[in-house]
């Protein structure tokens, strides 16, 4: 029996008010791949952050061996052999590859300069294991995504990695680059490191992992072996209930095409999107990062210029050039980073919730702020939004609470047309499902819905029909009656749906 | 970020190709509106215009390893002036009197110093209190300046000790000490950015700070030096300037920041750091210089100078921004 | 719950901490020097703070909004020796407007390439600093600026007049600081100001115009400018050409003075004025103490790091930076 790498016992992390890791146990045997799943917030990353050094436990140890081990901070834990690989990729773009590989371990000759002949003799070592297409001296800057992260990874290698943690490392890669990593991870497998790999993407999990462990709002659910696990089985650990995947069934009738799309193409972000969404309908777009649903919203927000195709609405071709333009127009999105771009932060709820309707709320040159106050009251108890007041800043609410001030701005503006990009991203399970009640009861009261989303049970329950988005594209749009999970995640992973079965 | 090839060749080589420019232009208008007989292009002129860009040049170098760092230092102007003041003042001091002519390294040495500690002081301020690098030194550009008067007074000092100025106007090999002074800066600071790990380390600080955190290197001690280095240069270059000249006032270097930026700007060193090379720097020293010359040739005063240098400045900005716009399929922010 | 209550004092202090200085500042100078106290010497404070007061709050709008104004003080000269020159030549009736249009065009120029153009505000108005420096230098010949006929003018009421005992800049920085509070805070255009300036990124997905408000408030800033020219020009008379030099620190002084965060998104005109005359009391409690005017520099220096300091310490929960 050989020993784990890696093994954490009963770790307890709090944060002031938050127990956001409770008793957590979880060990990583040499030459295995560990995925770690939960829901956002379950403390996947809080975990990791305490393996990384970042956070210091309240309670529970850490072994390595037989060794317990203390992580006193990011370098300690990377001396000790612990590599992250972070989902957002930290490189210095203006520098070359040897010297984002060995950043901060430069290899010094007298008077602090440079050996430059050992670091290319280093690096070309590491890059040649990785079986990579540049070398030592490309500026970073100019590689693709995808290299970029074989950089971070071949930075791993520069230690004696005894375990590597990847983060959602299949978000921004197609799929001939994701053979290229896992063939790397292969690698790493063969020489005795234990991975760890985190990501919600159930189709490579159980094509490239050996054992499963779920967390659940900072609990340990349990640790399966894949081979023995299903997609039921593990969905069931992490969200604590049967996955209702009722499929959506609507019972009012539609209305009229509110929207339609003819061959809208926007540069490399999207070709050839056709749709339409009626009054009435809840449209879901499914898809991987990276497929152009995001840009697609954006660009019938205004806020990208297409290249081709063609906008209807009501039937009327129009040409939507700025937000303010769609807005008038009655398109309203609730965007997929509710603090970069939902909102305000500094500001308080009411001010943020009436920000774009703020020309139309004066008498004179003033802002005549009992109308305001009003129409935030209106949707706070609509919403059943949590604040002690309007006078609270935005910045202090939990993510849900934040997200329904989003959703509250865009519905006060009464707009035909609602996209919303990931509404539940982030947000706790009560939340969630108060929001997928919501997007469906919209739609009943007569507005067109459009939502996008990355998780599957909440597209198939929210939406009437589907479309699914890869690279760009549209490969097939689902009714409800059609869709299964396997058409559906086929689709979006590129494969040409064959002859309907 | 992807970049046509005509951008990527104009990003590099833009500079050079604008002292060209310049070079034919005020050659061919200066046939036309100058006053004096002697061509633009003239030889002596060219040399005269080497080292009549030490000053600015000299600090410029600091200001480029400082801005690639992703800071950016506006009191240099006022080191600039109490380096003078503390060169030439000290000099004469009561302590110094037995040293004879050996008090001229001891004065160096001294304004050097002063210099250096503070630009060491905006570098500890920079690095303990977090406070932007912006306005740490606008506050002292003021700040300084008031020392300068403390120490001063509002008149000016004079000081002309021959033997320094027979140093300082001395030619070797046909080129004046302020020239080689602004050539060995520039080598030695092209040396540090290009071969030694502070200098890499700085780029990699302005152009992704945490990830430099993360990896190890120590942000803060590395701010200082090189808030250090252009407090030591700022000073250098009034040394060798005011050994020439002797005499200082008070208000002197008022608006140095300002050429400084802009030639370091103008040299394709980016704003928010991580960017930027000495070499493209010394370029932008001598196009400014070579844009002060040109307009003088062809009669304009100082103060169409100082409108012409501000409108360039925002023109570099604007064709910087051009190059760099990524097309009409990006996201309007 | 006791390092809790610690973070608390120390956030009271940070954001207090101002106003408990200038106490002490007050304090100190009154036991320094009788004089300060009296009614006489703060009226004359208030009054000579006027002109900083107008500029600074201009340059409120900007800094909410998220950028910078260096080019205040050689706009300052420029509207100062426009006006003066103007006066001779066409009368006060017609060189009033027509300094206050040339330098909102200045104003309008700096607004677009900031706002519509997206370029460095810092330095943009660093290079516009320089040339309408050399612009006025150009305007002026080099000289200085002189009213022909003092006495024959009806001119000279906006710096130098009074009316129900109080002088007329004080008037004018009052009426204008009350306007321009009402803009900020009451109207659409000031929230469209906050929220450029909070997060640009969502005012824009909010469907705010931020290239439109952004060229306004350099607008407003340029306007503010050529009232504290006017009033410059004609409590004087006459004015040497780098009259405003310097000034664009004294304002930004003021501004971080009054709590307005560099960052963008916070402050108000009415902070923006006590940071004026806190600035104001400081500069003349050191003159009546008898201190050379480069101590003021010095001082000046001092307040604005600490200021700014405190103000990011409060933010962060730490006094000192985690930088390593």
């Amino acid at each position: 029996m050989t020993d784990p790498v890696l093994r954490l016992e009963g770790i307890v992390k709090t944060f002031p008010g938050v127990r956001a890791l409770d008793g957590v146990s979880f060990s990583v045997m040499p030459g295995e791949v560990h995925a770690l799943m939960g829901e956002n917030g379950a403390g996947k990353s809080t975990l990791m952050k305490v393996l990384g050094g970042i956070h210091q436990p309240n309670e529970g140890h850490i072994y390595m061996g037989d060794d317990e081990v203390v992580m006193a901070g990011p370098l300690e834990a990377k001396a000790k052999g612990i590599v992250f690989i972070h989902q957002e990729l930290s490189l210095a773009e203006e520098l070359s590859v040897a010297e984002n590989i060995y950043l901060g371990e430069l290899p010094r000759k007298r008077f602090g300069r440079v050996d430059w002949a050992t670091l290319a003799e280093k690096t070309n070592a590491i890059l040649k294991k990785l079986n990579v297409g540049f070398d030592a001296h490309t500026r970073v800057g100019s590689l693709s995504i995808a290299n970029q992260q074989m950089v971070e990874i071949a930075r791993a290698l520069t230690v004696d990695a005894k375990a590597v943690i990847f983060d959602e490392p299949t978000a921004s890669l197609t799929d001939a680059e994701k053979v290229v990593l896992f063939d790397v991870i292969s690698d790493l497998q063969a020489d005795g490191v234990g991975i760890i790999y985190i990501s919600h993407r159930m189709e490579e999990i159980f094509k490239i992992t050996d054992r499963i462990t779920v967390l659940r709002d900072g609990q340990y659910q349990g640790t399966v072996e894949t081979r023995t696990a299903n997609d039921e089985s593990v969905t069931q650990m992490m969200i604590g209930r049967k996955l209702d995947l009722s499929r959506n069934v609507s019972h009012h009738k539609m209305g009229d095409i509110a929207l339609e799309v003819r061959g809208l193409s926007c540069g490399k972000n999207f070709t050839d999107i056709s749709f339409h969404v009626r009054r009435g309908e809840v449209l879901g777009f499914y898809g991987l990062v990276g497929a152009g649903r995001t840009e697609t919203a954006e660009t019938l927000f205004g806020l990208r210029d297409p290249s081709a195709g063609e906008i209807r609405l009501d039937g009327e071709s129009v040409r939507i050039g700025s937000p303010a333009d769609a807005i008038a127009r009655g398109i309203s999105l609730v965007p997929e980073d509710r603090k970069g771009q939902g909102l305000v932060l500094g500001m308080n709820c009411r001010d943020n919730m009436t920000l774009p309707q703020v020309d139309r709320m004066r008498s004179g040159p003033f802002i005549t702020q009992g109308t305001e106050i009003e129409i935030f009251d209106k949707y706070k108890d609509q919403l059943d939004i949590r604040t002690p007041g309007w006078r609270q800043q935005v910045g202090n609410l939990s993510g849900g609470n934040q997200q329904k001030i989003v959703i509250g701005k865009w519905l006060s503006m009464h707009p035909t047309v609602l996209i919303v990009d990931e509404p539940t991203r982030g947000i706790d399970v009560g939340s969630k499902s108060e929001i997928h009640k919501l997007l469906r009861s919209l739609a009943a009261q007569g507005y067109a819905v459009i939502v996008i989303s990355s998780e599957m049970p909440e597209v198939l329950h929210v939406a009437d029909r589907i479309v699914a988005m890869y690279s760009g594209r549209i490969m097939r749009t689902f009714t409800s009656d059609e869709v299964t999970e396997d058409n559906l995640i086929q689709a979006i992973s590129g494969i040409k749906a064959e002859a309907a079965a | 970020m992807k970049t046509g090839a005509l951008s990527e060749a104009l990003k590099k080589g833009g500079i050079w190709g604008f002292i060209v420019l310049e070079l034919i232009f005020f050659s061919v208008a200066g046939q036309f509106l100058s006053i004096s007989d002697k061509a633009f292009m003239d030889g002596g002129n060219m040399l005269l215009l080497l080292k009549q860009s030490a000053p600015i040049g000299i600090i410029a170098m600091g200001m480029t390893i400082v801005m690639i760092n992703g800071n950016i230092d506006l009191s240099v102007g006022a080191t600039y002036a109490i380096a003078a003041i503390i060169l030439l003042d000290s000099m004469t001091w009561p302590i110094f009197a037995g040293l004879g002519d050996w008090v001229i390294p001891v004065s160096c040495l001294l304004a050097l110093s002063v210099g250096t500690a503070l630009g060491a002081l905006n570098g500890l301020i920079v690095w303990k209190t977090g406070v932007d690098a912006f306005i740490v030194t606008l506050g002292s550009m003021l700040g300084f300046r008031g020392l300068v008067f403390m120490v001063n007074g509002e008149n000016p000092t004079s000081n002309l000790n021959w033997t320094l100025v027979d140093l300082a106007e001395a030619e070797v090999l046909g080129l004046a000490t302020a020239t080689w002074f602004l050539l060995g800066v520039t080598l030695v600071l092209w040396f540090v950015m290009t071969r030694t790990v502070h200098g890499r380390n700085a780029y990699a600080i302005g152009d992704n700070r945490e990830a430099a955190v993360n990896a190890g290197i120590r942000v803060g001690p590395h701010m200082l030096i090189n808030f250090a280095i252009i407090g030591f240069l700022a000073a250098l270059s009034a040394v060798v300037f005011y050994s020439e000249s002797g005499s200082v006032n008070p208000n002197d270097g008022q608006l140095f920041e300002l050429w400084v930026i802009t030639a370091v700007v103008l040299g394709g060193t980016k704003i928010t750091g991580g960017a930027g090379s000495v070499i493209g720097t010394f370029g932008g020293v001598v196009a400014i210089q070579l844009l002060r010359k040109g307009l003088g040739h062809i009669g304009a005063d100082t103060s169409t100078v100082n409108l012409v240098i501000g409108l360039i400045l925002i023109a570099v900005l604007f064709i910087d921004r051009q190059l760099n716009v990524k097309g009409k399929q990006e996201l309007r922010i | 719950m006791a390092t809790l209550t610690k973070q608390e004092i120390g956030t009271v202090l940070a954001k207090q901490g101002i106003l408990i200085a200038f106490a002490i500042f007050m304090i100190g100078f009154t036991l320094a020097n009788a004089k300060f106290l009296s009614a006489d010497n703060l009226f004359s404070v208030v009054r000579s703070s006027a002109i900083l007061g107008v500029m600074a709050l201009g340059v409120t709008f900007v800094v909410i909004s998220g950028n910078l104004d260096l080019s205040v003080g050689s706009m300052m000269s420029f509207s100062t020796i426009v006006v003066l020159d103007l006066h001779d030549k066409i009368g006060p009736l017609l060189a009033i407007p027509a300094m206050f249009a040339m330098t909102m065009a200045l104003g309008a120029m700096i607004g677009f390439l900031v706002g519509y153009l997206k370029l460095n505000s810092l330095i943009v108005t660093l290079g516009m600093l320089s040339a309408i420096h050399g612009l006025t230098l150009t305007y002026s010949g080099g000289k200085n600026m002189d009213i022909a006929n003092k006495d024959g003018t009806w001119f000279g009421i906006f710096g130098q007049g009074s009316a129900l005992g109080i002088p007329v800049p004080i008037l004018i920085f009052i009426a204008l600081a009350a306007l321009l509070g009402l803009v900020l805070a009451k109207t659409p255009f000031g929230r469209k100001v906050y929220a450029v300036g909070g997060n640009g990124t969502a005012a824009t997905f909010s469907g705010i115009h931020r290239a439109r408000t952004v060229f306004a408030c350099y607008v407003i800033s340029a306007t503010c400018v050529a009232t504290a020219g006017l009033i410059q020009a004609s409590r004087s008379m006459g004015s040497q050409n780098t009259v405003g030099q310097g000034m664009e620190l004294e304002v930004l002084a003021a501004v971080i003075l009054g709590g307005a965060s560099l960052m963008g998104g916070a402050g108000t005109i009415f902070k923006t004025v006590i940071g004026v005359l806190i600035l104001g009391f400081i500069q003349n409690g050191l003159l009546l103490m008898g201190l050379q005017f480069y101590v003021q520099f010095i001082v000046t220096w001092l307040i604005i790091i600490l200021a700014v300091w405190l103000d990011i310490a409060a933010k962060r929960g730490r006094l000192w930076s985690p930088i390593a």
